[in-house]
C-alpha cells in the first residue's frame, strides 16, 4: 500500500457574517488523508465536520486556506470524490436502478455500460431483485444501500460518507457497516480512501485507521488517534474500549478556564458568548440521579452512555451541561459528581429549582438577561428585541436555539416567565397579575 | 376525493409592508396604460362584431375555439412561469425586485388592462387578430401568478442534500431540471394549473364578449354563445351553452388533470407510501394501451435519450452555490434605458391623471367604498355556509362521498357565464344590478373557501375528536375549542384568495350590457368599465391605479398579518 497524500487541507477556516460578529464553523484546520486510509471526523455537532466535508469536496469554498488533491488545489466540484448522504439523498421519483444509472449517465457512460455497471453494484450491495422498486418501498437500510451502490457506481478514488448509518436503526446500522467494511478491506472497490464524518465513537473506531477528534466554539481539530487494531473488531474486546475511553477522555476533557468556560455577556467587545448546550432539564436530573446511585458519585463516559443507550452526543452534551453549572467535574473520561451536584439529585423538586436558579445565575449570558430585564419598562421584554440582540453573537438559527433554551431554564428556575402569545419575557417577581376576564 | 383535501397554499414573498419595488411596479402599470391608450387613438373608430349563431350545431366549433384560446393562455403562462420563477430563484439581486413586483401585480385588475391591449393591438393589426391576442393576454393574466409562485416557492424549498447530490455528480442545468426541480415542483404545478384553468375561464367568458363604445371585438366562443343568448332571452340556447361549458370542463378534468395527478403521484417526496391515493379510469387505460406503450418507448424515449446527449455536449456541470451576480454592460444599460422610459412615461402618465376632475376622484371614493362593502358582504355570505357544509363535507365520510360530485361540477360552472343568465332573472328586482353584482361575486369566490374548509376539517386528528367527545364537551364548545380553531388557518387562506377574485370580479359584476341597454351600478369596478367603454382613459388609469393601492393595501395590513397568525398559532404539523 503506498503512502501517497491524497487530500491536503491546509489552514482551512469559514466564516459566517452574524450580525456584528464573525460565527467561526471550522478554524485553521490542517488535515492530511493517505493513499489507503479509512480516516474518520469525530466531534459533536455543531464542530464543523460535516462543512469540512464538503469543503473536501468542493461543494463550499473555504473563506481561508485550501484543498489540494494529489497535489492539485481543488477548484470547483473535484470530479474523484463522492458523498453518501445521512439522509440518502436518493431521487424519490426514480427507481432503484434508475437512482444508480442517473450518476453514470451525467459522467456520460454509454447506455449499456452503465445498466451493466448499476446491476452489478445493486448486485453487490444485496439488492438483486429490488431495481425496479422505488425508494419509499425501501426500509432505511435498504435506502442507504441504493446511496452506497450510486457513490460506488461513478468508481471514486476519494469516497466520503456523511453520516450515514445514523439516521437508520441499530440493526440496519451494523450490518451495513459490516458490509461496507468488506468491501474495503478485501479491496473489492476502487477506492483509494474513505473519509467519514460521524458523532459516534464507537462506530469511528469499529470502522477507521485514524480518527480526528474535532471540537466545537469554534470548529477545530483537537486530537488524531490511531486506531491500529485488526479486522474484524470486536465491541467488547478490551482493547477496542481502551481506545474508545481514550477518544472519550479527548472529548469530554476540553475544559478550559473559568472565565472561557462560562464565557462572557453577548455584545461584550472581543468576548465570546458561551452557548448553552442543547438539553432538556428532565435528562440531566436523569442523568444526575443515575450518577448518585454509583460507586463514589462517579461513572466512565462510555459505560454511562451504553447503560442510559444515550446518543454519544447527546450524552456529552448532557455532561457539558452539568459541568457548567458545576453538578459534575469531568476528568480522563470518567464524571464525577460535586457534592453540589449529590445535594441537587438527591433534593426535593423545589429546592432543585433554588440550587439550579444560584448556578444560573453565575451565567454571563443570564446576568446579562436580568440586567436588561431591570433596565426595561414594567421588568419585561419582548422576544424579538432579545433575538436580535444573541444574533449579535450567534447565527440566526443558533440565536432562536439559544433564546428557546434561556427561557426553559430560566422558567424551571423560575427566575423568569414568558407569555408565548405576547411572546413578552418577564421577571419572575414581575407578572402581572391577571384578572379573569 | 383527494382533490377536495387540499389546502391551497399562500406566497407571501417578502415581510415587509412596502418596498421601492412597488412604487416601481404602479408606476410601469400606469406607463403601461398610458402608452396603450396613447394607441388607442389610432384605433379604428367603428369595429362590428362577428355574428354568433345559436345553433347548437355551432357549439363544438365555438368549444374548440374557447379551448384553444385557455391552451394557448396556459402554454404562455408555462413559459412565463419556468423562465421567471428560476431566475427569481437562482438570482439574489433579481430575487430582490421580481417576487415584490409579482405580488403587485397579482392584484391588478385584470380586465383594466384588456381596453388598453385591444385597442392599442387594433392600431398595429387586424381587428379579429388584435381581438385573439387580447384576449389570450387578458385569460394569461388571470392564469399565471399564482403558477410563478408556486414554482418559486418548490424552487427554493428542495431539499439541500438532493441539492448537494446533484452537485457532487456533477449534473448540467438539463439533468438538474429533469432529474430535481421538475419532479420536485411537478405536483405543485399540477395543482396550481387547476387553479389557474379554473379562473382561466372566468375572465375567458369576459375575454369574448368584449365593446369598446362602438367597437365591438366578439370572439365566436363559448362566452360570446352565452352572453348572445341571454340577450336574446334564448332559454334553449342558455342551456345548450351551459350544458356544452360543463361538458368540457368535465372533459378536461376527466381526461386531463385526473390521469394527471395520478401519474404525479410518484414525485411525492414523503418517504412513506399510504395516504388515498387518487384513481381515474382513463390513466388506467393509457397504461394498458399499446398504441401509448409504442409512442413512449419509440418516440418520447429516444428523444429524451438524445436531448440528454446533446445537453451533455454543450452544457457545463453546475455548482452548487449559485454563481455570480455580475452585472453587465449589457444589463445595465437596458437596466438604464428602462429607468428614463419609466421617467419620460410617469410625467405623461400623471399629465393624464391631472385632467381627472375632482368630482370623478370623489366618485371613485365613493366607488372604492361600495365595492368594498360588496366584497365584505360575499365573503360574509360565503363564509357563512361554507364553513358548517365543509365542516359536515370534511368530517363525514358519507355526505363527502355523495356530495362532492355535486360541488365539483357546481364549481367549475364559471360564474361569469351564468352572470347572463342571473341578470334575466333580477334585473326587474329593485336594485338587482346591485344584488347581482354580489351574487356574481360570491359565485366566483365561495369555492376556494369550500375547498380550504373540507380539507381543514379532514386534517383534524381524531385524537383531538375522540378526546373532546371523552370530555363531553357540548356541540358549541366542540366548536369553539376545536373545530373553529382548527379551521382557521384553511379559512384564512381561501378568504385571502377569494377576497382578491372579488376584487377582480367587480368589473364584471358592477356594468352589463344586456338586451341592448346598458346597466350599472355604484363601485370601483363599474367606474373602471364604464370609463372603458367610454374611452375615458384618463379616469381609468386613475381608477385602476387606486383599486390597486387599496387591495395591496388591505392585503399587506390585514390579510398578510392574519396569515401569519393564523400560521404561528393554529397550525396543526
Amino acid at each position: 500500500m503506498s503512502k501517497e497524500a491524497l487530500v491536503k487541507v491546509r489552514g482551512v477556516t469559514q466564516k459566517y457574517a452574524t450580525g456584528r460578529k464573525e460565527f467561526i464553523a471550522v478554524r485553521d484546520v490542517n488535515l492530511t488523508v493517505k493513499d489507503g486510509e479509512f480516516v474518520v471526523l469525530l466531534g459533536p455537532s455543531g464542530c464543523g465536520k460535516s462543512t469540512l466535508l464538503r469543503i473536501i469536496t468542493g461543494l463550499q469554498k473555504p473563506s481561508e486556506g485550501r484543498v489540494l488533491y494529489r497535489g492539485q488545489p481543488v477548484v470547483g466540484v473535484n470530479p474523484h470524490s463522492t458523498i453518501v448522504f445521512q439522509t440518502f439523498a436518493l431521487f424519490p421519483w426514480l427507481t432503484v436502478q434508475q437512482n444508480v444509472e442517473i450518476a453514470l449517465k451525467a459522467q456520460e457512460v454509454p447506455h449499456a455500460e452503465r445498466t451493466r455497471r448499476a446491476l452489478e453494484l445493486i448486485d453487490r450491495v444485496g439488492l438483486d431483485g429490488f431495481e425496479t422498486a422505488y425508494p419509499r418501498e425501501l426500509s432505511g437500510g435498504m435506502r442507504q444501500k441504493v446511496g452506497f451502490a450510486r457513490a460506488m457506481a461513478v468508481e471514486p478514488e476519494l469516497l466520503c460518507l456523511d453520516e450515514p448509518f445514523s439516521a437508520l436503526d441499530v440493526l440496519s446500522a451494523q450490518s451495513l457497516r459490516s458490509d461496507l467494511l468488506e468491501l474495503w478491506v478485501s479491496g473489492g472497490i476502487p477506492t483509494k480512501a474513505i473519509l467519514m464524518v460521524t458523532h459516534n465513537i464507537e462506530e469511528a473506531v469499529f470502522m477507521s485507521d485514524r480518527i480526528v477528534v474535532m471540537d466545537k466554539d469554534p470548529g477545530r481539530v483537537v486530537a488524531d488517534v490511531i486506531v491500529d487494531l485488526p479486522h474484524p473488531r470486536h465491541y467488547k474486546s478490551p482493547k477496542f474500549a481502551k481506545i474508545v475511553d481514550r477518544v472519550y477522555a479527548t472529548l469530554a476533557g476540553q475544559t478550559q478556564p473559568e472565565h472561557i468556560e462560562v464565557g462572557t455577556a453577548p455584545g461584550v467587545p472581543g468576548g465570546r458568548t458561551r452557548a448553552l448546550p442543547d438539553i432538556t432539564i428532565d435528562n440531566l436530573t436523569g442523568v444526575l440521579e443515575r450518577l448518585a446511585e454509583m460507586p463514589n458519585d462517579t461513572a466512565d463516559i462510555f459505560r454511562l452512555a451504553e447503560e442510559l443507550r444515550a446518543d454519544s452526543d447527546y450524552l456529552l452534551r448532557l455532561t457539558e451541561a452539568a459541568e457548567l453549572l458545576g453538578f459534575a467535574t469531568l476528568a480522563q473520561g470518567d464524571i464525577t459528581l460535586t457534592p453540589l451536584g449529590e445535594t441537587f439529585a438527591e433534593a426535593r423538586i423545589l429546592t432543585r429549582k433554588e440550587i439550579f436558579a444560584t448556578r444560573i445565575r453565575r451565567l454571563p449570558l443570564f446576568q446579562w438577561l436580568l440586567r436588561m430585564l431591570d433596565a426595561a419598562d414594567n421588568n419585561q421584554l419582548e422576544r424579538d428585541v432579545t433575538l436580535v440582540a444573541l444574533q449579535l453573537d450567534f447565527p440566526s438559527y443558533i440565536a432562536k436555539r439559544q433564546l428557546d433554551l434561556i427561557i426553559e431554564w430560566g422558567r424551571y428556575a423560575k427566575i423568569l416567565e414568558y407569555d408565548d402569545s405576547s411572546e413578552i419575557i418577564f421577571r419572575e417577581a414581575a407578572i402581572p397579575v391577571e384578572s379573569k376576564a | 376525493m383527494s382533490r377536495l383535501f387540499r389546502r391551497l397554499d399562500i406566497v407571501w414573498p417578502l415581510t415587509r409592508f412596502a418596498t421601492w419595488a412597488d412604487a416601481v411596479v404602479l408606476i410601469a402599470i400606469a406607463v403601461l396604460i398610458f402608452i396603450g391608450a396613447e394607441l388607442a387613438n389610432e384605433a379604428p373608430k367603428v369595429i362590428s362584431g362577428p355574428r354568433i349563431s345559436l345553433a347548437p350545431a355551432a357549439l363544438p366549433f365555438y368549444a374548440v375555439l374557447s379551448v384553444s384560446r385557455m391552451a394557448a393562455a396556459y402554454l404562455l403562462s408555462i413559459l412565463f412561469t419556468l423562465g421567471y420563477g428560476y431566475i427569481a430563484a437562482k438570482n439574489r439581486r433579481a430575487e430582490r425586485v421580481m417576487m415584490p413586483l409579482l405580488d403587485v401585480l397579482q392584484s391588478v385588475p385584470i380586465l383594466s388592462f384588456l381596453p388598453v391591449v385591444l385597442l392599442g393591438l387594433s392600431a398595429v393589426t387586424s381587428e379579429n387578430v388584435a381581438a385573439e391576442i387580447a384576449s389570450i393576454v387578458l385569460i394569461f393574466t388571470s392564469q399565471v401568478w399564482n403558477m410563478t409562485f408556486g414554482w418559486y416557492q418548490s424552487l427554493t424549498t428542495v431539499p439541500k442534500e438532493l441539492q448537494e447530490a446533484n452537485a457532487i455528480f456533477r449534473f448540467n442545468g438539463w439533468f438538474r431540471l429533469k432529474t430535481l426541480e421538475l419532479p420536485f415542483a411537478a405536483i405543485s404545478l399540477i395543482w396550481n394549473s387547476m387553479m389557474s384553468w379554473a379562473g382561466g375561464w372566468f375572465f375567458l367568458m369576459a375575454a369574448e364578449i368584449f365593446t369598446v363604445g362602438d367597437r365591438d371585438f366578439r370572439l365566436p366562443g363559448l362566452g360570446s354563445y352565452l352572453q348572445t343568448a341571454a340577450n336574446e332571452g334564448n332559454f334553449r340556447a342558455i342551456l345548450w351553452g351551459v350544458g356544452m361549458l360543463v361538458l368540457v370542463i368535465i372533459a378536461l378534468d376527466q381526461l386531463v388533470w385526473r390521469p394527471l395527478l395520478v401519474w404525479a403521484e410518484r414525485f411525492k417526496v414523503e418517504m412513506v407510501s399510504g395516504d388515498v391515493v387518487p384513481q381515474s379510469w382513463f390513466y388506467d387505460v393509457l397504461r394498458n394501451s399499446a398504441l401509448v406503450a409504442w409512442f413512449n418507448k419509440k418516440v418520447l424515449r429516444p428523444a429524451g435519450e438524445s436531448l440528454d446527449a446533446w445537453s451533455l455536449r454543450r452544457l457545463p456541470a453546475v455548482a452548487v452555490p449559485a454563481g455570480g451576480n455580475h452585472v453587465s454592460w449589457v444589463s445595465a444599460a437596458i437596466l438604464a434605458a428602462a429607468i428614463s422610459g419609466l421617467i419620460y412615461g410617469t410625467y405623461r402618465a400623471a399629465g393624464m391623471i391631472a385632467e381627472v376632475s375632482p368630482a370623478e376622484w370623489a366618485a371613485i371614493g365613493v366607488g372604492l367604498a361600495a365595492t368594498l362593502a360588496r366584497v365584505i358582504l360575499a365573503l360574509l355570505i360565503a363564509l357563512a355556509w361554507t364553513i358548517p357544509l365543509g365542516a359536515a363535507l370534511g368530517t363525514n365520510r358519507k355526505l363527502a362521498n355523495w356530495l362532492q360530485p355535486v360541488v365539483q361540477i357546481t364549481a367549475s360552472i364559471p360564474a361569469t357565464a351564468l352572470f347572463p343568465v342571473l341578470l334575466l332573472f333580477l334585473i326587474g328586482l329593485p336594485n338587482g344590478l346591485n344584488l347581482a353584482a354580489v351574487l356574481l361575486m360570491l359565485m366566483g369566490t365561495q369555492w376556494y373557501l369550500l375547498f380550504n374548509v373540507i380539507a381543514g376539517a379532514s386534517a383534524i386528528p381524531q385524537d383531538l375528536k375522540h378526546t373532546s367527545a371523552l370530555l363531553g364537551l357540548s356541540k358549541q364548545e366542540r366548536w369553539r375549542t376545536l373545530t373553529l380553531p382548527s379551521l382557521f388557518p384553511y379559512i384564512t387562506t381561501g378568504a385571502i384568495t377569494a377576497s382578491g377574485g372579488a376584487w377582480n370580479a367587480s368589473i364584471v359584476a358592477e356594468y352589463a350590457k344586456f338586451g341592448g341597454k346598458t346597466v350599472f351600478t355604484v363601485g370601483i369596478g363599474s367606474i373602471i368599465a364604464r370609463s372603458t367603454a367610454a374611452g375615458n382613459f384618463p379616469l381609468l388609469l386613475a381608477s385602476t391605479l387606486s383599486m390597486i393601492l387599496v387591495v395591496v393595501v388591505i392585503n399587506r395590513l390585514f390579510w398578510r398579518r392574519l396569515y401569519r397568525l393564523a400560521e404561528d398559532k393554529y397550525r396543526m404539523e
